[in-house]
């Protein structure tokens, strides 16, 4: 309990640091951010936008700083994230909503899909330490990983989708589908458009979780305990899983909780050259476009996130180790 | 004061026994960690090598390329030929000579950036494994709070702010984004450190905290802090490609990931292979390179991980 109670408020306190620092970065950045958008508009910006902004940003106001920090805190707690000047006058909290989704199901159901494969693959790979297997997956997934993921993604992007036409190469759905409604068609379209960036962002990550697992369970294989079960005349399989699998899997979790962070950065990068519909992609064109209420705010949702997800994983590691609730 | 023994002070038979063990121990470990001991494997030596070309490439090569390499010219995405080894742009550019200049400006941010999270990584892991107490939480807060703010969105928002006059300040943001989980490793490392005892021999020694954490810990610490640099400078070439890909770097600069840049905004990703294929590759086999060392490093901080397989386990297997 004593820990939880810790890791609650460690939490707050990174939640405060990234919410102070999208305060604090327009304040700081060279150059003035409003008259940056007003001169890319070429004068097609509403006043008021522009009045807004200077708002938000804290430019041309006799406000103190304190005193606009703690409205901007105080807009927070509403929701309030200002207006999008790109989508104006939309609130940039709803064009976020609208996108967040198509992130969170591609990223999330790729990342677990890396995270079991590559772990399983890791412990092969160490069960058989020396083996051919053990020799050359991990050295070509490493290669594989260190490719720049939007090199490889236009690979799949021209060989599979435009080439051989197996996948569409563009969005999230057709555009004739009909989204109105829930449809079984919906769906199997939606997952049709949803393997491609899937398959890539599975095929740059596994070597993290395969490297990482493998080294683990090397180390708990010279184990005394391990030595005690094959002892004991356990079968392979359960000396490989419950005994050394099981107790070199901890590093990795925390290392799945700490890697979504990343992820999520990735996806900027994968929706942009795959036009997914996400918020990553809604990251990209914002930065394009100067939007920088727009801009602020996905830093902010994205933050959020990826705090939430590794508290998840902290409970998560909770239940798994014991050693952890003294 | 068991401490006192490894001194040599007079202690009583079965303690000065002890000693002698934990003397030899330490020095078999200080010699195995901080002599430079290189692994032996073949992918390690493989890694040093691919480096190796790289770096002379990006030192000697453009002396061997005359002209701009932004200079323009008449042939328009010429192919391959004698007179362009790697064909031309769609302005005219020579591809071959972009990729030669291109390696410094990349290979230079990559290990900047790398150099400065490094840094960070080491004195704030040290400073905070070995000061321990308050020092240690506040160090350690931050280090966490640094931990899971994602960086790469981090990396965006800044740049997206910064004016994109040069490179250098993708490497700063890149450096400041991604020291976290060095520290974090190191700090745990210094903590299995601080209580050793040539640590406690120093201390009493009267040698200074600077002293015992840069000159004592950190030579023990080397073969894990090369990776951790090598780690990094894996992921700031990668994400300074990545950011330049999207157009956020300083796009008139000479470096493979602008060139990936044009390439794919010039609408000619598929037809002018020799434009696009080329500097994505060198990303690749540099990426590996330090990848490949990696593994080899990794040998030395964790010896357990050196390929001899259980022979029970082989032969089980093999049933």
């Amino acid at each position: 309990m004593r820990y939880f109670i810790r890791r609650i408020f460690f939490y707050v306190i990174a939640l405060w640091t990234a919410v102070t620092l999208n305060f604090i970065i327009p304040r700081l950045a060279p150059g003035d951010p409003v008259q940056t958008l007003v001169g890319r508009s070429q004068g097609r910006i509403d006043p008021r936008a522009i009045a807004a902004l200077e708002l938000q940003f804290g430019i041309n106001t006799k406000i103190p700083e304190w005193q606009q920090y703690f409205s901007y805190l105080g807009d927070l707690l509403h929701g309030k994230l200002g207006l999008s000047f790109e989508y104006y006058p939309t609130p940039v909290s709803t064009v976020i909503v609208s996108h967040v989704f198509w992130t969170m199901g591609l990223i999330g159901v790729a990342s677990i899909m890396s995270f079991i494969l590559g772990t399983l693959l890791g412990v092969v790979s160490a069960w058989r330490q020396g083996s051919i297997f053990d020799r050359i997956v991990p050295p070509a997934l490493t290669f594989l990983s260190s490719i720049p993921y939007f090199y490889l993604a236009l690979f799949f992007l021209y060989f599979l989708g435009f080439k051989f036409g197996w996948f569409p190469i563009i969005g999230a759905y057709s555009f004739t589908a009909d989204t109105s409604q829930f449809s079984l068609s919906l769906l199997f379209d939606v997952l049709n458009h949803a393997i491609l960036p899937a398959l890539t962002i599975v095929l740059v990550s596994l070597a993290g979780w395969m490297v990482g697992m493998r080294n683990a369970m090397l180390n708990t294989l010279s184990e005394d305990y391990v030595l005690m079960a094959e002892a004991k005349g356990l079968s392979n399989w359960r000396v490989m899983t419950m005994y050394a699998a099981r107790n070199a899997i901890l590093p990795n979790i925390t290392g799945f909780a700490l890697s979504l962070g990343f992820v999520v950065g990735g996806s900027i990068i994968m929706e942009s050259v795959f036009s997914y519909p996400g918020i990553g992609f809604l990251l990209f064109q914002a930065v394009q476009n100067s939007d920088y209420p727009l801009i602020q705010g996905i830093f902010l949702v994205i933050a959020l996130s990826v705090l939430a997800a590794n508290f998840l994983a902290d409970i998560m590691y909770l239940i798994l180790d014991p050693r952890v609730r003294y | 004061m068991e401490l006192l023994n490894t001194h040599g002070g007079k202690p009583a038979a079965s303690p000065k026994q002890t000693s002698n063990n934990m003397r030899s121990m330490i020095k078999n470990l200080a010699a195995k960690l901080a002599m430079p001991q290189l692994p032996k494997s073949a992918m390690f030596w493989t890694g040093i090598g691919m480096l190796l070309f790289f770096i002379l490439v990006a030192a000697f090569g453009p002396l061997f390329i005359h002209g701009d390499p932004n200079a323009f010219s008449n042939d328009s995405l010429a192919p391959p030929s004698v007179k362009h080894l790697l064909g031309t742009t769609l302005t005219g550019q020579d591809v071959f000579s972009q990729l030669v200049i291109g390696a410094k400006l990349t290979l230079l941010s990559g290990f900047a950036a790398g150099v400065i999270a490094t840094t960070l990584s080491v004195i704030m892991g040290l400073v905070s494994g070995y000061l321990g107490g308050w020092a240690d939480d506040v160090l350690s807060l931050i280090t966490n709070i640094f931990l899971v703010i994602p960086g790469a969105p981090l990396a965006i928002v800044l740049s997206s702010y910064v004016p994109n006059t040069s490179v250098w300040p993708i490497v700063f943001i890149v450096g400041l984004t991604n020291w976290a989980w060095g520290a974090r490793v190191l700090r745990s490392q210094t903590l299995t450190m601080r209580d050793r005892d040539f640590i406690q021999a120093s201390k009493l020694g009267g040698e200074n905290n600077f002293r015992i954490i840069f000159f004592d810990i950190m030579p023990n610490l080397i073969a894990i802090v090369a990776s951790s640099f090598i780690f990094t400078t894996i992921y700031a070439i990668l994400t300074e490609i990545s950011l330049s890909f999207l157009g956020l770097g300083n796009i008139l600069a000479v470096s493979w990931g602008n060139m990936l840049y044009w390439a794919q905004n010039s609408g000619t990703l598929l037809s002018a292979w020799w434009w696009f294929l080329p500097p994505g590759l060198c990303v690749a086999l540099l990426g590996s390179s330090l990848a490949f060392i990696n593994f080899g490093l990794d040998t030395i901080v964790n010896p357990k991980l050196m390929m001899v397989p259980s022979k029970n386990r082989g032969k089980k297997a093999a049933e």
